[in-house]
């Protein structure tokens, strides 16, 4: 069957049966890397994404095409999702926050009562 | 851009009503409390078998429909009327193709790699938006593509973007961000046809006849006719409903193109006063079927325009492949 698009670009390509297997292997779109984006200097790399990348070098450039192409960016970091090392989510609750920490934060501290204090009993 | 309302569902559902079962209750119930609290599902979370199948599902296809719908726009680079124009289109491509790229990420973190996407696509497994199955056959059509298709996409993507699943709604965030200047590309090309020579506004005129039902067809059938919506609704993958969203496009977009003196091939539509909603004829769903599986003008073309790039890139891709490089799918 001859392709007769209203295109003639893709008339001029001369593509093959429709039927025929085109088959992608395993690993031919190369490995992942995490994209992560500093806006601004003096700002966190902040994760943006990923790319598919045969090493780490073209993994940049595709970066800078993919999340660099419109708004401000001075900097790109790229790292394999292979070496990500995370906590499993499932143990989120981990983090939940203990209530009796207070000696941890500012809010801990009642410096201006004890001041008060002093002041009075003078 | 091209996130259509119709999700294609392949034939095999009993099997995976069985898996289903499999889910249990206590993770099910924590789960589901989790998105009722409006909290996002990140890609190491427990989830049931048929949401993440279902989300593979339209995450997938809406990545597809962006690849495939940069084909009938791709071809007309070179015949941009203008500088400015041929400058925009370009622009308008790359982020389609980047759209693609970054919803078949969000896919590959449910378990998908995207070789296996694209192989189910090219062999016909995996269905992408309807629309991109008609011919753009004048400059007015890719007007009418980037104005109308793309503002249909939008009120589909806007209202995906509130949905449960992170990977997913990060993704549309910034293509949302990206498609409004599509939207108003597309939009200024429109007006300028609209607004220009007799000969200009009669091929205007003309792809407006000829997309309006694929348009309607765009968000998908009617409510009263889609099955399996509700516990999709529930766990916030699907949004709104098919007619809500059509509903909601033709409040925005049909006065926008009145207001410049054309016309819409449908007499019956109009916006009934009381109800605040619009009424039209139902455009032939049969039609839609047929397209979707294979009939359309431009099916077969697409797949070849595809098949052919993978082909042809092929040895690229192989002189860099490290086999046994440690890989793993993307972390969010």
């Amino acid at each position: 069957m001859s392709n007769d698009s209203l295109d003639p670009r893709v008339n001029r390509l001369k593509l093959g049966e429709a039927g025929e297997v085109v088959k992608v292997e395993e690993g031919e779109n190369w490995n992942i890397y995490e994209v992560f984006h500093q806006e601004k200097r003096g700002a966190h790399h902040e994760h943006v994404g990923c790319v598919h990348a045969p090493d780490p070098q073209l993994a940049l450039v595709f970066a800078k095409e993919q999340f660099a192409r419109r708004k401000k960016c001075v900097n790109l970091w790229v790292v394999k999702s292979a070496d990500i090392l995370a906590f499993d989510v499932e143990d989120e609750d981990m983090f939940a926050n203990n209530l009796e920490k207070t000696y941890r934060d500012a809010s801990g501290f009642k410096v201006m009562e004890k001041i008060n204090k002093f002041k009075q009993s003078k | 851009m091209y996130g259509g309302g119709y999700i294609f569902d392949e034939p095999n559902k009993k099997q995976l009503r069985e898996e289903q079962q499999h889910d249990e209750p206590e993770k099910l119930a924590a789960f589901e409390e989790r998105i009722a609290k409006g909290e996002k599902i990140e890609p190491g979370d427990w989830m049931p078998v048929e949401y993440r199948r279902q989300l593979i599902r339209l995450i997938e296809q809406h990545a597809h429909s962006e690849i495939i719908g940069a084909l009938p726009e791709g071809t007309w680079i070179t015949r941009a009327p203008g500088f400015k124009r041929k400058l925009a289109l370009i622009a308008k491509v790359q982020d389609e193709i980047g759209h693609g790229q970054l919803l078949y990420n969000a896919a590959e973190t449910l378990g998908k790699s995207r070789e296996a996407m694209i192989n189910d696509l090219l062999s016909g497994k995996s269905k992408y938006s309807n629309v991109f199955n008609y011919p753009a056959e004048t400059w007015a059509d890719v007007a009418v593509i980037g104005f109308l298709i793309d503002a249909a996409a939008i009120v589909n993507q806007v209202a995906n973007a509130k949905g449960s699943y992170g990977p997913y709604c990060r993704a549309l965030e910034r293509i949302c961000y990206e498609e409004s200047f599509h939207l108003k590309q597309g939009h200024d090309a429109f007006i300028e046809l609209a607004t220009g020579t007799p000969a200009q506004k009669a091929m205007l005129q003309d792809a407006l006849n000829r997309w309006w039902q694929p348009i309607m067809h765009f968000f998908g059938p009617p409510d009263k006719a889609s099955s399996h919506s509700e516990k999709l609704m529930q766990w916030k993958v699907k949004m709104a409903s098919n007619d809500d969203m059509r509903n909601q496009f033709l409040d925005s977009y049909v006065p926008k193109i009145w207001e410049l003196g054309m016309t819409l091939p449908d007499p019956a539509l109009k916006k009934n006063a009381e109800t605040g909603k619009w009424e039209y004829t139902d455009p032939d769903w049969e039609e839609f079927f047929r397209v979707i599986n294979g009939g359309g003008p431009c099916n077969a073309e697409r797949l070849q325009v595809r098949k052919w790039a993978e082909e042809q890139g092929r040895w690229v891709r192989k002189a860099l492949m490290k086999p046994t490089e440690k890989r793993a799918l993307p972390v969010a």
